[in-house]
């Protein structure tokens, strides 16, 4: 039988992959990807500590989060675009302009 | 049987993820990242999540991952053509941090087993759309409403924030 530790696990693991992704890769884009990963991460531990627990507002707390995330998404490409019409590219090494 | 279910919707997700980060092609990278979020909504239906794998479909893997294709074929981005073509010490430090966070959480979920409660046996009935929208629209009322104003706000900021150019000279 499944035991919760395994979906911990599992949540561990895809965070920590997208941590990596986050400190490797240079591509705007694909950071961003990486932060989703990370909240979805999370989300599967929520979730398996709701239906293990037998309480359903862990689940509603997912729904929020997933509301919250597409609002982040909306804007963070927002910004992603803006950065790119100024600069011409979305590698974060050379996005410089508030570093001293 | 929901064991080996459990497994191979795991390997897919952790693949996916890993094929995603090390991918140097961006359109690429987000098409992994949809067969992550599908393989996570399969572990939601295994964990009798029902309405939010249904939601993970929809919003994740439909909506939001076309808005990162839109955006990666609007800006033409180019592949990462110097990622991994030699050793950094960067990526040692990244793989090092990501080993030390995976190892925290190991032991913190080592630290705090069985101590989860007793299961009701309605367990199935916990995530369905009924379940969830009789908690969401009494309960959760005013968060509810809050996330429409969230919405509204962040579609009219990203419109200002997307049409703004800076004028050079």
């Amino acid at each position: 039988m499944l035991e919760i530790d395994w979906f911990l696990g599992l949540s561990a693991i895809m965070f920590s992959i997208g941590i990596v992704g986050v400190l490797i890769r240079r591509n705007a884009v694909v950071i961003f990807m990486c932060v989703e990963l990370m909240l979805n991460a999370v989300n599967l531990s929520l979730v398996s500590f709701s239906s293990f627990h037998g309480n359903i507002d862990g689940q509603i707390l997912v729904f929020f989060a997933l509301a919250v995330a597409a609002a982040e998404a909306v804007v963070g490409l927002a910004i992603i675009i803006a950065i790119f019409r100024n600069n011409l590219t979305v590698d974060v090494t050379e996005i410089n302009l508030l570093r001293w | 049987m929901i064991v080996y279910l459990f497994i191979l919707l795991a390997v897919l997700a952790i693949a996916s993820a890993l094929a995603m980060v090390i991918n140097k092609n961006v359109v690429n990278s987000a098409l992994f990242l949809v067969i992550n979020m599908v393989s996570l909504a399969g572990i939601y239906l295994l964990l009798n999540a029902q309405f939010l794998a249904v939601i993970q479909i929809l919003v994740y893997a439909g909506a939001i991952m076309v808005l990162f294709l839109f955006v990666i074929m609007l800006l033409n981005v180019e592949d990462e053509e110097k990622l991994f073509d030699k050793f950094r010490i960067k990526y040692f430090l990244a793989f090092v941090l990501g080993a030390a966070v995976v190892g925290q959480i190991f032991y913190s979920i080592a630290g705090v087993t069985n101590m989860l409660p007793e299961i009701s046996s309605n367990m199935a009935e916990i995530g369905t759309v009924e379940a969830v929208g009789d908690v969401l629209f009494t309960k959760y009322l005013l968060p509810f409403e809050m996330t429409a104003i969230l919405l509204t706000a962040a579609v009219v900021g990203a419109l200002m924030v997307a049409q703004y150019k800076i004028k050079k000279g």
